[in-house]
This record gives C-alpha cells, structure tokens and sequence, in this order.
C-alpha cells in the first residue's frame, strides 16, 4: 500500500468512527466536537485529492465559523439529564419512518449512480485555486452570481429579524 | 535526497518552534517592563540582570502550582482546552516565509517550512480555529463567569473575521496570489515605479485602509487589550480561564503571546514587505554574497516583528478596554463596511489605471 492509500484508509476510518460518535455522544457538546474532527478528516481527504482551496475552506467555513457558532448556541442550553423532554412513542415511531424513507432514497440514489474514474485524477492542478477560479467566474458565472444573491438575501434576512422594533 | 529533505525541514520546524517560545517566554517580561515604564514603575528586575530570568521564574512557579480540578468540571474538556490553545498558536508559523533561500554554493535551503498555495488562507484558517481552546476549556470549568468569557470570546472572533478576510480581499487583489512567499517576493519591488525605492514596494503603501482593519482585527483576535473582553479582570473574574491553576493558565497566557507573535510575523510579511529591506538591490549590485543578503533580510524580519510586539504592549498600556455594546458597532458597523468599500475602491482604481482588464 502505498503512503496515499494508507492515508486515504486512516482518515476515512478516523471519517466514519467520529461521524457515528456524533450521533451517539449523549452530551450535544461532544458531539459538536466530533463533528468538528469529522470535518478536519474531510479537508485531510480533499488535500490527499490536491484540492488545496477546498480543503482549506472547508476548514474556515465549516470548522472555523460554523460550528463555533453551534457550540455557542450549544453551550447556552441548560443541559440537565432531567430537563430533557422524553419523546413519545408516537414520536419514535414517526422518526422510525422518515429516517426509513431518508435510507432508502439514500440506497437508491447510491445504486444508480456510476462508478466514476476518480481514482486517477486526470488534471492533477485541477483543485488549485488558479483553475477553480478560472472555472467559477468562467464557466458557471451566473449559477455563481445566483448563489451569491441567495445568500445576500438569507444575510439581510438575518439582520431583518434580528433587528430592534421601533416605536 | 527525500531523507536530506525531512531532516532540513525538521531542524527549520524546531528552530522556528524554539524561536516562538523564547519569544513568547521573554515578551512576558519585555510586556511587564513596558507596562512599569508607562505606569513609571520599575517592573521585575531582581531575578538576574535586568530581571532577564524572570521568565524562568515564572515558569517554575506556574509548574509548581498545585494542579486543581474542579470537582464538576468536565475533566477532559478541561484539560484540552489549554492544550487546544497552544495547538492553534503554534502550526499557524508554518507557512511563514522568514526569509529568502539560503544558498551556499549548490546548495539551496528554504527559510518556510511550507510553500503551500494557499498560505494566507491557512492562516485564515489557524486564526478561526484558535477560539476553540477557549471555548472548549471555558466550558468545562463549570463556572457562569468562564461560560460568559467564552460567549463574549467566540461571538468576538466570529465577528473580527468577517471584516479581517475582507481586508484580505482587498490585499488579495493586488498582489494576485495567494501563496506567502508570492505575497512577499512581490513587495521587493519599487514603490510607485520610483528610481531608488527597489525593495520598498510594501503594501501598506498600497492599501492602507486594509492594514488599518487588519491591525484593529489581529487584536481582536488576539484577545488583547483594548479586546480583551473574554477575560476581562474587572467584569468576569478572568474569563474563560478563571477555574484554570497552574500549568493549564500558563498555557492559555503562552498561548497568547505566541499568538502575539505569530500575528505580528503574519503582518510584517502581509504589508510590511517581510524579509524586503530597502537597499537590497544595492547590495545585490556590490556583489555581495546572496546569503548574507538572506540573513540581513531574516534580520530586517525581525526587527519588523519586534517592532509590532512592541506596538501590542504599547496599545495594551494605553488605550482602555471598550465595552460589549462598543466593540460589536465597532465590528459590524464601522470596520465591515470600510472593508467592502475597501474592496470596491481598489477595484475601481485597479480598473482605471489599467491593472485588469
């Protein structure tokens, strides 16, 4: 094996046990935490493809903004054994279903798609930040533009709502 | 050749790890003088000349201390929040350039121990990640005070970075790349294309406003006074890191001043033109060896991030703490809009005088 695919096995192991641990934690701030650890194996498997940019987004964005800020909210809960809500029966049962249907559309998606030729990378400066601008503001400019309003408009969502009433 | 390669690149990672700590150990020192100087005190000068082994001291004293738990804190959180702190403090040294290629006949030695081609992003990367030491360990001590410091920490450093990685923006467009080294060899240029000026093209000629936000964002993320509001002595006890004893304080307080460190390296090489000194080209031209030009760059480096260190303690003895309601306006609603004006303007003026087409 060489020290790439030894790589690849040891972050996608390291990907897997600390995304069920997130699930699992009983305590939501170890779960954050483990999710974080997931991320930073994302980023360690997109370097591995040499998509540099990515990877290193991934950690500002995700890791770096995000996820501090759901530790923030976390943090703020009062998180007493006794204070959490016990979920009916009927509840679980829904959960049951919905997370079923999720599975099974999920198996289904997986099963058609193609095995893709990702193993070698045709283009090895493909991820570099020079050539994924040159494809973003080339290629899909307008998609680019689209995204970029959606999120224009989420932000001044945002601070609509979060703005003080006056009288 | 591979094992040549990694036995070079350990020996820079340790000189640089060595160089980070020493100079965290003695900026405490360097800090408390100054602090006496501009309080017209006197400050440590018993333990050896000049107090110079006052640092010592204190590292004995911090090692000494008894080890406290708090009995409802989470243990393990607890004990990785320092460890988190210094972790972010340290890897964000590896893709600064600290010098030219030292060459020596055939044989080429690279001062950065990482040319990666996103290295101001890492960095980018490393400052967001840094808050996690505080949050983490300030959680798990179970106490009200410490939760609020983490709040006050991390709703700080989410809203410094927007208006940081603006500034960057703006950086980023002039200089048109992202890789450090490239940000540097840039700036070794003439200054506005004027005779004499070669090695003086830094950027903080060209985008002023950028360093402005910059300068005001690496303090905030820094922790230090004026934004110190995490552990802000007169409200919250000593914030996130109250319920920490020995050790475990000492790396929280090491960690900043690593980071003091670190951020000043990062700005001397963003917009004070790195290892770039001015009459480098003369040198050059008299036929001077290449590595000693190297060295007195390296030396130029340094003088650069002394004088920052300097400007931190100086700021932190001078100007007083603000207050939440303050820094927040400050953030949103005074550096975020210059920062994408900012943007604009160097787009319009790169645009007229024929820089993009």
């Amino acid at each position: 094996m060489t020290i790439t695919q030894s790589l690849f096995y040891f972050l996608a192991f390291v990907a897997i046990f600390s995304s069920l641990l997130v699930v699992t934690a009983k305590n939501p701030i170890h779960s954050v935490l483990y999710l974080i650890l997931t991320f930073f194996t994302l980023t360690g498997e997109y370097i591995l493809l040499n998509a540099q940019f990515i990877g290193i987004v991934n950690i500002i964005v995700y890791a770096g903004a995000i996820m501090v800020l759901f530790l923030f909210v976390i943090m703020l809960l009062n998180l007493n054994v006794e204070s959490e809500p016990q979920k009916t029966n009927l509840m679980k049962f829904i959960g049951i279903i919905t997370g079923g249907i999720g599975l099974v559309v999920l198996t289904a998606a997986l099963k058609s798609t193609d095995p893709s030729n990702t193993v070698v990378i045709q283009e090895v400066d493909m991820g570099l930040v020079k050539n994924l601008g040159q494809v973003l503001f080339k290629e899909f400019l307008l998609p680019f533009e689209i995204v970029s309003i959606l999120f224009l408009s989420a932000m001044v969502g945002a601070v609509l709502l979060a703005r003080k009433e006056t009288k | 050749m591979e094992s040549a390669l990694i036995i070079e690149k350990f020996l820079l990672i340790t000189i640089v790890l060595v160089v980070s700590l020493v100079v965290a150990m003695y900026m405490t020192l360097v800090e408390r003088r100054f602090a006496a100087f501009f309080q017209d005190r006197l400050g440590p000068n018993r333990a050896g000349p000049f107090g110079i082994l006052q640092p010592l001291a204190d590292g004995v004293k911090l090692f000494t201390k008894e080890e406290i738990l708090p009995e409802n804190a989470n243990k393990l959180l607890f004990i990785m929040g320092p460890s988190l702190a210094m972790f972010t403090a340290t890897i964000s040294s590896a893709v600064i350039p600290w010098g030219r290629d030292l060459v020596f006949g055939d044989k080429v030695i690279s001062l950065q121990v990482a040319d990666i081609n996103v290295g101001l992003l890492y960095i980018f990367g490393v400052v967001s990640l840094g808050v996690y030491g505080m949050m983490v360990g300030g959680w798990a001590s179970n106490n009200k005070y410490s939760l609020l410091g983490t709040i006050r920490a991390a709703s700080q450093s989410i809203s410094y970075e927007i208006a940081m990685g603006m500034a960057i923006i703006a950086l980023l467009m002039v200089t048109g790349t992202l890789s450090m080294r490239g940000i540097v060899d840039g700036q070794g240029s003439t200054l506005y294309g004027l005779k004499g000026t070669e090695g003086l093209g830094w950027n903080v000629f060209y985008q002023p406003v950028a360093f402005l936000i910059y300068l005001i964002c690496m303090f905030a993320e820094c922790n230090r006074t004026p934004f110190d509001l995490p552990e802000c002595e007169s409200e919250l006890v000593a914030g996130y890191h109250t319920e920490h004893s020995s050790m475990k304080l000492g790396f929280y307080l090491f960690a900043e001043y690593i980071n003091m460190f670190v951020s000043s390296a990062v700005i001397s090489a963003l917009f004070f033109g790195g290892y770039n000194f001015p009459g480098q080209e003369a040198l050059a031209n008299a036929g001077v060896a290449s590595y000693w030009i190297t060295l007195i760059g390296v030396g130029a480096f340094f003088c650069k991030i002394a004088f920052f260190l300097f400007f931190f303690v100086w700021v932190r003895w001078t100007i007083p703490r603000f207050r939440y309601d303050q820094l927040m306006r400050l953030g949103w609603n005074m550096l975020v809009p210059l920062a994408i004006a900012n943007i604009g303007i160097t787009g319009v003026v790169m645009y007229l005088t024929g820089h993009i087409n």
